[in-house]
């Protein structure tokens, strides 16, 4: 359900510049919605373009992020800023421990088999969260910095909804560096090709596939952040769904490409966002939405939009 | 033709005879603890195996029993329910008109519970098998949502997020039971016929079997709506047994459970389904001291509500990593295996 401050109601009949701003308001809160989604489709579409592997558990990892982040303000009170770089970097290596310890011991099975490994995972992180954390929601405290509210021309904007889309910019630039310019980066476009040959070629594939998980969960404990700061609580069972809407947002953009995930997402929450503000009366369908086009996109344009080939 | 086959007749006429003389015992001495645990086994037996069709022995891997559970239990919840009982429960919006005032007996609401869930598995085959691997995963998963988020909204159908109240609680042991034999007769025939045969192609190389003349696609969409049929029915059976039903009770939860039983059994054996079945079932319940304080003498371990799941989260890892094949891997019980493992009777093929 959208609790969001952010989110009004289409006000009645408004005079065209009311409708105006309205209109623009909520471009602007899809667009800071659809940044989260992208950066937790980036973790999904890289480890999917290396192993081919749905990673079921990546939801759940954002929602480690997110406890990581709030324990590191409320029980070591340290500043928010500092508290967020620890919860990345822990949610990092919390993604590297997975592999190791849940993936690599499956990675030469059949796909199925590493499937459901990803699904008892995603198991398991839930059900942890709900023994050691508790299942009552906690609130999560926005750093005054995000708090605010600007009024620019008549906009009531959020500063979190502007710091948003450019921390995601800022961290998709710096992977989009790391996949294109490092040896790291260049071996994992080697591995997502062939990964038997690159291994003849020396690379040590396992290290590879280790920083793939430890970039894409250091990113989707960015989003969890930014979302728990957007709907200010965490609970245990978060991640589900803004999980499986990051993936709908990977294979909208072509399962396998950084760039097209962060367009998918950017394109799932615009479509989110929208369709409720133009029609309040669907509001209840929307966590339906992103299934519909789901479901639209693999009937008719399987390879999504990027174009990348669809594995069978 | 099997030698043996008249002797395999008797002894599984036999075997059904057996079950139901230990049914009768359960239900009249049993406490209605055991006899509740009894119906879950039922209950899970069906789901089970009818997963098990889609799942391991045509091996399209989907993640929807949650939604085609809930059809079933909405569906046939919603035709026994009395007019006066709907009247009272919608609260917020009237029924809708034909709902409102139906009401049919237990066995036809069940009947039209699964015949409406197979209609749906039908129309949901159409995008779905446009895929494979793990989108029909995705894409599954997705309807699971779907079915879920709309029982949620459609206030005058399902009664939204309150649910259903006071659903009579016609299943006993012997509808439950009853049903669970039914099913894993008609599947296992299914399995063993030249359809079965095809499916089981399609599980090991889909291209070998297409060009063998099988159409994959057809045999997918029969597997899958057949299952669908069997999971409504088990849905109904569950929306009796527990008579309250509301859409959170038709969450991914649901597969997960599923999913456990069947790869513990071994994706593709019936047997193992049913066995696992039993024993997730009833492991279920015995492991539910973990969820509760422990008085150890000298000090006592606070309850941790949700260990178990914990528990089961890593048991399927374990199972994937370290005995993929479950229980049984492929293999199905039959006499003709029993007789030759206590080497008695049976003449040779």
């Amino acid at each position: 359900m959208e609790r969001s401050p952010l989110f009004c109601r289409r006000a009645g009949t408004g005079t065209g510049f009311l409708e105006l701003t309205f209109f623009l308001q909520q471009m602007i809160n899809g667009v800071a919605l659809g940044s989260l989604y992208g950066l937790i489709a980036i973790g999904y579409t890289m480890v999917y373009g290396i192993i081919r592997l749905i990673n079921f558990a990546h939801g759940d990892v954002m929602m480690m992020g997110c406890y990581f982040a709030y324990f590191g303000i409320l029980m070591f009170s340290l500043p928010w800023g500092a508290s967020f770089v620890a919860a990345m970097v822990l949610t990092a290596i919390l993604g590297v421990l997975i592999d190791k310890g849940a993936y690599v011991p499956v990675r030469h099975a059949p796909r199925i088999s590493a499937l459901i490994t990803a699904i008892g995972v995603s198991f398991l992180l839930e059900n942890l969260g709900l023994v050691v954390f508790g299942g009552r929601p906690k609130g999560f405290t926005t750093p005054d910095m995000f708090a605010e509210v600007y009024e620019i021309a008549g906009l009531m904007i959020p500063a979190l909804v502007l710091w948003t889309p450019l921390i995601t910019l800022i961290l998709l630039s710096g992977i989009l560096f790391i996949i294109h310019r490092t040896k790291a980066g260049r071996a994992m476009r080697c591995i997502s090709h062939d990964m038997e040959t690159t291994r003849l070629m020396g690379v040590d594939v396992n290290r590879v596939i280790s920083i793939t998980f430890a970039v894409g969960s250091a990113a989707a404990a960015a989003g969890g952040i930014m979302w728990a700061m957007r709907y200010p609580e965490i609970n245990p069972l978060m991640g589900i769904i803004p999980g499986l809407k990051a993936f709908v947002a990977a294979v909208l953009g072509g399962i396998g490409n950084v760039t097209g995930a962060m367009l998918g997402g950017l394109l799932l929450g615009l479509a989110e966002i929208l369709l409720v503000a133009l029609m309040p009366e669907i509001a209840g369908y929307r966590d339906a939405i992103a299934f519909g086009i789901l479901i639209f996109i693999l009937i008719f344009r399987p390879t999504g939009l990027m174009g990348s080939k669809l594995p069978e | 033709m099997d030698p043996n086959h008249r002797r395999n007749q008797l002894l599984s006429i036999g075997g059904t005879a057996l079950l139901a003389a230990l049914l009768y015992a359960a239900n009249s001495a049993g406490s209605d603890y055991t006899i509740r645990i009894l119906n879950n086994c039922a209950i899970f037996i069906i789901l089970a195996v009818s997963y098990n069709l889609i799942n391991g022995v045509t091996g399209q891997f989907s993640l929807e029993p949650n939604a085609f559970v809930a059809i079933g239990a909405y569906t046939s919840a919603l035709l026994t329910l009395t007019p006066m009982e709907k009247e009272i429960s919608f609260i917020i919006e009237p029924c809708i008109w034909p709902l409102s005032v139906i009401s049919v007996p237990f066995a036809v609401s069940l009947l039209a519970a699964g015949i409406v869930t197979a209609f749906f598995g039908f129309l949901m085959g159409f995008p779905v098998f446009r895929v494979r691997g793990d989108y029909l995963a995705i894409v599954t998963l997705g309807f699971g949502e779907v079915v879920r988020v709309i029982a949620n909204n459609t206030q005058s159908i399902t009664n939204g997020p309150l649910g259903l109240k006071g659903i009579a609680d016609h299943t006993n042991l012997w509808w439950s039971w009853g049903l669970a034999v039914l099913t894993v007769f008609l599947i296992a025939r299914m399995v063993r016929s030249s359809y079965g045969m095809a499916m089981k192609a399609i599980k090991y190389d889909e291209a070998a079997a297409e060009a063998v003349g099988i159409n994959a696609f057809w045999h997918k969409m029969l597997a899958f709506t057949t299952s669908a049929f069997f999971e409504g029915i088990g849905g109904g059976l569950l929306a009796h047994l527990i008579t309250t039903i509301s859409p959170t009770l038709f969450t991914f939860f649901l597969t997960f459970n599923l999913l456990i039983i069947i790869v513990a059994g071994g994706l593709g054996s019936i047997t193992g389904s049913i066995l696992a079945a039993i024993l997730v079932t009833w492991g279920g319940e015995a492991l539910r001291f973990l969820d509760e304080p422990m008085d150890l003498g000298l000090f006592e371990i606070p309850g941790i509500p949700g260990m178990r799941m914990v528990i089961f989260s890593l048991i399927l890892i374990f199972i994937m990593i370290f005995a993929r094949h479950g229980i049984l891997g492929t293999r199905e019980f039959s006499w003709n295996w029993l007789s030759g493992k206590l080497g008695i009777g049976g003449r040779p093929r």
